[in-house]
């Protein structure tokens, strides 16, 4: 199997960096802000991402022969529909207060561009295993993005870092009120929605200065 | 609970208040990415308002006699304890997949003018998360029909004030100097969280 020879490695490792689905390819901005106000939906949502998209980039690799490309929107909407609704009712049954709190944006991954997008440009021309490491890839990235994004709007919006548990989220860091004492404040704005346009604006800037990358206009 | 007064406010809230696009970022991809032309934006914000004030409705009634629990009553009282909710997502997307198609056929048939402005943004629209994300708010608020027509249509118009504003803003900022990795979306994004911002404002109306 070619399963570890440097190309798998370069179609895993790409997305993360130099063509991140957010920052250089921009898709799937929609749900990458939402649940960015707290860590542990951040990392909830990269692992509900991560499970669509190699299953979806998998099954529509496998089945990609038998396709007819007039329709092949329709099945890669039906085929990625049915694996968020699993995810939606897994979600439910399991992490139920991650699932209230998630609220819309579990439904709304079946419009997250990136996951059509990778299967409309990898999955239905690569085999399943190139197709499985792309999709680890590019959903890697794009938890890369938001775990950063949200941890910043969590440490600095509201003071704590929650990591996702069985319940209401594990707080595992909060800012100690002696620092409040000292006169330190939150700065609530990072909670509110512009806080998180301007974050994910920043990031996407840092994140291009690494990759090398530039846009024009 | 009734009265011109209600409507207004959930029209007025779904446009600036709760805006789609600003307060709850739904539709940001075809957002960032049409924003470039001014024209081009006018052209998917009216396309947008169309298709949300249609898919709205059609997707309550789907929800009200189709997949909420207890809704196939009218069928037989069998039915009571029926709960089809896990299907919503994907009736829904199908539901707005094929009024996508409807819309754009009829408009080539009755509007050729509309259709040459609108057409190529229509195929874009279906995968647009406003539209899906507009019929899954309108479930969880437990809207009445004329509630969700009203909210359909404002956030279709939230949508379209939203993205004529940032094409507008990139349009008189293309000649300035910002940092070459900064230009294109992270420009974008730092202006949308200024407009954003600017939206907020309007959250202190209570009506």
């Amino acid at each position: 199997m070619e399963l570890f020879n440097s190309e798998s490695k370069k179609i895993v490792s790409d997305p993360i960096n130099v063509n991140n689905p957010i920052s250089l390819q921009v898709l799937g901005i929609c749900s990458a802000l939402a649940v960015t106000i707290r860590l542990d939906q951040a990392i909830i949502m990269t692992l509900a991402v991560v499970f669509v998209l190699c299953s979806s980039n998998v099954i529509l690799s496998l089945i990609r022969n038998y396709i007819p490309a007039r329709v092949r929107i329709v099945i890669m909407l039906s085929v990625i529909a049915s694996l968020v609704s699993v995810v939606d009712e897994l979600l439910k049954a399991y992490l139920y207060d991650m699932s209230k709190q998630l609220s819309v944006f579990v439904g709304l991954i079946i419009t997250n561009c990136i996951i059509m997008g990778r299967a409309e440009a990898f999955a239905l021309k690569h085999g399943p295993s190139k197709a499985f490491l792309d999709g680890l890839g590019n959903s890697m990235g794009y938890g890369l993005i938001i775990i950063v994004v949200s941890f910043f709007r969590e440490l600095f919006g509201a003071g704590t870092i929650t990591l996702p548990d069985g319940g209401a989220g594990y707080v595992l860091w909060s800012i100690p009120e002696s620092w409040y004492a000292a006169g330190y404040e939150n700065i609530g704005l990072l909670v509110l929605s512009p806080g998180a346009f301007i974050i994910l604006g920043l990031v996407i800037w840092i994140q291009r200065e690494f990759a090398g990358v530039e846009e024009d206009a | 609970m009734t009265g011109i007064e209600h409507y207004l406010s959930i029209f007025t809230k779904a446009v600036f208040i709760e805006n789609i696009v600003l307060a709850y970022f739904l539709g940001l991809c075809s957002f960032l990415a049409i924003s470039k032309k001014i024209d081009a934006s006018v052209g998917i914000g009216l396309a947008v308002i169309v298709v949300l004030t249609i898919t709205a409705p059609i997707n309550w009634f789907l929800w009200k006699f189709l997949l909420d629990k207890g809704a196939l009553v009218w069928i037989s009282s069998d039915f009571q304890d029926t709960d089809l909710g896990f299907l919503k997502l994907i009736v829904f997307i199908s539901v707005i997949a094929a009024m996508v198609q409807l819309v754009e056929m009829f408009m080539e048939r009755f509007s050729q003018s509309l259709y040459n402005s609108l057409g190529i943004f229509l195929p874009l629209i279906a995968v647009n998360c406003s539209i899906l994300g507009g019929s899954l708010f309108m479930v969880e608020r437990e809207y009445t029909i004329s509630e969700t027509v009203v909210y359909g249509f404002g956030s279709g118009v939230g949508f379209f004030l939203a993205i004529v504003a940032l094409a507008s803003i990139r349009y008189r900022i293309r000649y300035s100097n910002i940092p070459p990795r900064l230009r294109g979306v992270g420009m974008a994004m730092l202006l949308t969280g200024l407009l954003s911002m600017a939206f907020m404002a309007f959250s202190g109306i209570d009506l």
